[in-house]
């Protein structure tokens, strides 16, 4: 019975993900491709002849719905389509080639997030309106504020070029070191945000009745949290990975250009100035199915969770 | 209860509240000061903001020349640049909060008054926006239009920042549209917009004010992380995202350039933030 109704839950949660992933390409499609100015605008204009040959070679020249339905049937096939700028490569390469780093800079910060998050917002809350709480607090405030656009090169100028602990740039064959402050980086307002709502979310729970009654039967402070508080605690930690992803996706395009990482984020602010349409729109594909899919997995996580979900 | 307390509305108890807030005092006194010097400060400077000056490149900040706080490698100085970086990072954020409020609330309100199958899609399509990051869609309109056009900055970061709003105003407006008061003007006969605009928008007040005050430390956040991956503001304007993508790259030989810009952003980030919350807390007495 239980498992019937949470399949049939996530289910419905995978259904509606393939519409939204087609709202997705198909927007950005045509937002992309209606602009004014293409990738073979330049400074110099190009003689007539070669520009209709590049349109040509790249399909430019066919009506637009004919090159949407090509890019769709491209999609489904794997194939992202040549780089308009990047002549050399088809963005499905420039995809692998860097979305395993992306991948492990991402997930390594989601990691480190939770374990620094979860911990020190429980503290915080189990000594609430102690100097400890007040002092996580402000860290928070600070964690949270501070994007990290400006935590990433003041990191890197302390600890890289005054202290000398940590390389302050580069990707020198995959050596772990030059990942730990691009992680730190993008792990800290992850962090932060995660004690806060652990925080928040503990001294609620602490305040309900079945936890009185678990203290009232004698249970001792580590044993109600255990047993009984953190579980339901942990409820909103887990609705806000989704959102999480989303922010970790957007900081890593930061933190990328900032370590000098050779990772998928700078494609998309290059396609975007360089107005490469393949590009941008091989890499929304990417994101939006990775965001999607992973506010998927958190959706149908919390229905196991969260009985009262699944009823909806 | 005594009658003092009894007299206490819920604004002048708020307002109680933020003064005997130490933090929120010093974060507005704070928010004032910086925006004074960057409204006042740049007069005082004998430079303009893209003045070349030749004898004096990359210097460190100090009296000599009247660069207070240094120059860039071009020779620009910097207490004029990070000044006006300020001014349009607060012109910007301030704006773009406008924008996404205006639409956040008219979203919200109408989506929770008419409930049912519009509210249904209105808030579906808030949702499909937020699962997105929200720099792909700024990035589609920054790569679909001019960049650099100050307009299509405003309404890309302002298009983003109405989700929330438009979130908090629907929650809002659905426990209250259940009020008596509101049952009472619709059985004397009021229409919907007359609901609408005398009885649900003037009780929204409290929470889009609080939140309107979280958004524009967002808004900042936002436009300085376009400037600073070059989609934003563009040369020779300055903002303070765009500084720290020059101090970055720079920062080995003149750190200045990326310390100066990057304090200041700070200071607003956390001011405004600090605000936001005591705010919050004067206003929401759940919490007390």
């Amino acid at each position: 019975m239980k498992s019937a109704l949470l399949l049939r839950y996530a289910m419905r949660r995978v259904l509606g993900f393939i519409p939204t992933l087609f709202c997705i390409v198909t927007a950005s499609f045509f937002i992309v491709r209606l602009t004014p100015g293409g990738p073979f605008d330049q400074e110099q204009a190009l003689p007539a002849q070669v520009r209709a040959n590049l349109d040509r070679l790249y399909g430019l020249d066919q009506p637009l719905g004919m090159q949407y339905l090509h890019y769709l049937g491209g999609l489904a096939h794997g194939d992202f389509g040549p780089s308009f700028k990047l002549r050399d490569f088809s963005v499905g390469e420039l995809i692998a080639q860097g979305l395993p780093l992306s991948l492990t800079l991402g997930s390594a910060a989601v990691l480190l997030a939770i374990l620094l998050g979860v911990p020190l917002g429980a503290a915080a809350a189990l000594r609430r309106n102690t100097a400890a709480d007040y002092g996580i607090t402000t860290l928070l405030v600070l964690g949270i504020a501070l994007p990290s656009f400006v935590t990433g090169p003041l990191f890197a100028l302390v600890f890289g070029l005054y202290l000398h602990w940590l390389p302050v740039a580069g990707w020198e064959g995959g050596e772990p070191r030059y990942l730990v402050l691009p992680v730190l980086t993008l792990a800290i307002p992850v962090a932060a945000y995660v004690a806060r709502i652990t925080r928040g979310s503990l001294l609620e729970v602490l305040r309900a009745n079945y936890v009185r009654t678990a203290r009232a039967r004698g249970l001792g402070d580590a044993r109600v949290l255990w047993r009984h508080a953190l579980r339901p605690a942990l409820l909103p930690v887990v609705s806000y990975l989704g959102p999480a992803t989303a922010y970790v996706v957007t900081g890593s395009l930061v933190v990328e250009t900032v370590f000098g990482l050779p990772g998928t984020g700078r494609y998309l602010v290059q396609g975007a100035i360089n107005r490469d349409y393949t590009l941008v729109m091989g890499m929304i594909t990417v994101y939006g199915t990775l965001t999607l899919g992973l506010n998927l997995v958190t959706d149908i996580v919390y229905g196991w969770l969260d009985p009262t979900v699944r009823h909806e | 209860m005594s009658k003092a307390t009894v007299r206490r509305g819920l604004w002048s108890d708020a307002w109680y509240r933020l003064r005997v807030n130490r933090a929120v005092l010093i974060a507005a006194g704070l928010l004032i000061l910086v925006a004074c010097i960057a409204i006042c400060g740049p007069v005082l400077s004998p430079y303009a903001d893209d003045t070349l000056d030749w004898q004096h490149l990359a210097m460190p900040p100090g009296w000599a020349a009247s660069h207070w706080f240094g120059t860039d490698r071009l020779g620009r100085d910097l207490f004029v640049r990070t000044l006006h970086g300020v001014r349009i990072s607060l012109l910007i954020s301030v704006l773009a909060s406008a924008v996404s409020l205006v639409i956040g609330v008219a979203w919200g309100s109408i989506a929770g008054y008419t409930g049912g199958r519009t509210d249904g899609w209105m808030m579906r399509f808030v949702d499909v926006l937020y699962s997105l990051p929200y720099l792909f869609i700024v990035i589609i309109l920054t790569t679909v239009f001019e960049r650099g056009s100050l307009t299509v900055l405003l309404v890309a970061i302002g298009a983003v920042g109405w989700l929330t709003t438009a979130r908090i105003v629907r929650g809002q407006t659905l426990t209250l549209k259940r009020r008596e008061f509101v049952e009472a003007a619709r059985a004397a006969g009021l229409g919907t917009s007359g609901i609408l605009f005398r009885h649900i928008l003037p009780n929204l007040v409290g929470p889009v004010v609080i939140y309107a005050t979280l958004t524009i430390p967002q808004m900042i956040t936002f436009e300085s992380f376009l400037s600073f991956l070059g989609l934003g503001v563009q040369e020779p304007l300055a903002s303070l995202g765009s500084l720290i993508n020059d101090g970055a790259q720079e920062m080995q030989s003149a750190p200045w350039m990326l310390l100066l810009p990057a304090g200041f952003l700070i200071t607003l980030l956390v001011c405004f933030n600090l605000l936001g919350d005591g705010l919050r807390d004067a206003l929401d007495p759940r919490d007390h």
